[in-house]
């Protein structure tokens, strides 16, 4: 067992790396409104975030993460360009399946974190390159996917606006959007609806029904989409590997799917500044798909930073030690009507000290 | 002595009694059917009590009741990793209820799981909120509905009369218990074909790590059941 102590020491290194970065510290609320967060990631944050009542202020939640409390201060009046950093604790529920696990993950640790509000195009390596800094003690292996990629993909799709807008939507749901695909590859076939005589109930009105029926019944969303663009969508998903060599593939790949060049090309230019600050693209690993599998939020850059295969401190299975990305979208959903392109991540400060303890 | 936890109410209670009357072991209630006291005859070593049906899989998991009848949407709602701590010894053959989700039956567009994620997100684009189900099973809800990947909704707590909420405007689709049907039709909802959440029956359960034990072992010979895995 690593002493809470060891933890927070390792987490105030952290958080002296990130202010040496020109972070200022900030120390946002442990208790949350919890509208907010229920708005924006839905019934996800209630199985995973303690709730409690408030008599005064409502429902509130034990702070489940840091970005939501830190883009809302930086929206509510922060300067341009602005660079945050913070280190405090964050609260998740472990709801298990049916049986609980041997080891269950950690419900409260430590997150040092750094929160980049810029325009400038080079944010996305800067962070980067700060926490592969951080972290290159712990020779951790790097991962980095761009959601603005697979975003542009499917907006660049032959369908219908409200179609590729449906696909957007669901890209977080491997199997819903797998699903919508295929209905979209295949020819639409209007389907009808049986009048009942049920008397209207509810908030849904009938107008709303109508509108989705009409849709549906005319089948006017135009011709299925052709199996090559299925396909090739598909290779897109897949594409993994040493980050050089990826984007060689996306190159190939952009000459099919020409509305994810500009977003291939800014990879290509933040790998080249990622290289410009010492880091070798070669030993990052690049997957399409990885943004997919991280909060709804990101919607450009993401990464981790994973202790696959090690041992130690009687763990197997390592929780990404780090994580981030690109919330552009976020900024604007929290901003009521401002928007700033937005960069960040955190670091797990008690894992880093497991590893050290383990070996690194 | 283990200790039987069987509910203290009505049908359950009753066929409960029947169902291990029928296997050699008589119980029934101490004195006025107003006494939560009673007693088993027919096996040395085995004791009743009566409890809330839903105060069940907490007392079997916390193990001060060794046995009990409940329903296996009880033990899944309420008890994080059920597996961990109880073990389903038989399904009983009574007590049948199929938790559902059911929307409203003037949704003629809405034939399915698809149909209603679709409108779920329909739904939160026009009025600029989640669409509400209205339930008392969060976990299991929760759980189904992450597991076909619908979005878009939020859970509101409703402890009784869940049918009512749809009409009274706090819910747009429910989740709740359901036998026959006919208090979901007369509130005018259907339920969702390719929506079962749960298909619940009356189970005996036992405490884990009471299971391998001696006395428990010689019980479900007695019942004619096999050792539980």
């Amino acid at each position: 067992m690593i002493p809470r102590t060891a933890k927070a020491a390792v987490g105030r290194r952290i958080l002296d790396a990130f202010r040496a970065a020109g972070a200022v510290e900030v120390a946002p609320d442990i208790l949350l409104p919890a509208d907010t967060l229920l708005d924006l990631y839905g019934e996800d944050i209630r199985a995973r975030a303690y709730l409690t009542t408030d008599p005064i202020r409502g429902e509130v939640v034990l702070r489940p993460d840091f970005t939501v409390p830190v883009v809302r201060m930086h929206m509510a009046g922060g300067a341009e360009p602005a660079r945050y950093c913070y280190l405090g604790e964050v609260f998740r529920k472990q709801d298990h399946g049916d049986t609980r696990p041997d080891h269950p993950r950690d419900n409260e640790y430590l997150q040092a974190g750094f929160e980049l509000f810029s325009r400038d195009p080079d944010a996305d390596a800067e962070v980067f390159a700060l926490f592969h800094t951080a972290l290159a003690p712990c020779r951790l292996t790097a991962t980095m996917g761009d959601m603005q990629l697979l975003l542009d993909a499917v907006a660049g799709l032959p369908l219908s606006g409200p179609r590729r807008a449906m696909l957007a939507h669901h890209i977080w749901r491997p199997r819903r959007f797998q699903r919508l695909l295929e209905r979209f590859s295949a020819p639409e076939t209007p389907r009808r609806f049986a009048i009942n005589g049920a008397p209207w109930t509810g908030l849904r009105t009938e107008a709303e029904m109508l509108s989705r029926i009409a849709r549906l019944e005319t089948a006017a969303e135009g011709p299925p989409l052709p199996p090559e663009w299925h396909e090739r969508l598909h290779r897109l998903f897949s594409v993994a590997g040493p980050a050089p060599a990826a984007l060689d593939e996306l190159r190939v790949l952009a000459d099919h799917l020409p509305a994810i060049a500009p977003a291939v090309e800014r990879l290509a230019a933040r790998l080249a500044a990622i290289a410009a600050r010492g880091i070798d693209p070669a030993q990052v690993r690049f997957d399409a798909s990885h943004g997919r599998q991280t909060m709804e939020y990101y919607d450009g850059m993401t990464f981790s930073f994973t202790a696959e295969g090690r041992a130690g401190q009687g763990r197997t299975d390592w929780p990404p030690v780090a994580s981030g990305g690109r919330y552009d979208a976020l900024t604007r959903v929290l901003g009521a009507g401002a928007a700033i392109p937005a960069v960040g991540g955190i670091i797990r400060p008690g894992l880093v000290a497991e590893l050290e303890g383990a070996e690194c | 002595m283990l200790k039987l936890g069987l509910p203290s109410k009505g049908r359950l209670m009753e066929q409960s009694f029947e169902w291990f009357c029928a296997r050699g072991i008589r119980l029934s209630r101490a004195g006025s059917d107003r006494e939560y006291a009673a007693r088993a005859e027919g096996i040395d070593g085995l004791s009743l009590v009566l409890l809330s049906a839903g105060e069940i899989p907490r007392e079997l998991a916390a193990g001060r009741i060794q046995l009990g009848v409940t329903g296996t949407d009880l033990v899944r709602e309420k008890l994080a990793g059920w597996r961990s701590d109880v073990v389903e010894l038989a399904p009983m053959g009574f007590g049948h209820a199929d938790l559902v989700l059911a929307v409203p039956s003037c949704w003629r567009d809405c034939e399915g799981l698809d149909d209603f994620a679709a409108i779920a997100r329909d739904f939160r684009a026009a009025h600029g909120f989640r669409l509400r189900i209205a339930t008392k099973y969060h976990r299991l809800v929760r759980a189904f509905l992450s597991e076909h990947e619908v979005a878009d909704y939020q859970l509101v707590d409703s402890q009784g009369a869940t049918e009512g909420t749809v009409a009274n405007l706090t819910a747009e689709a429910i989740a709740d218990i359901t036998s026959s049907g006919e208090t979901l039709r007369a509130n005018h909802l259907k339920i969702l074909p390719d929506a079962l959440i749960h298909a619940s029956q009356a189970t005996l359960l036992a405490n884990r790590s009471a299971a391998a034990t001696a006395p428990m072992q010689a019980l479900l010979a007695h019942l004619g059941l096999a050792q539980p895995r």
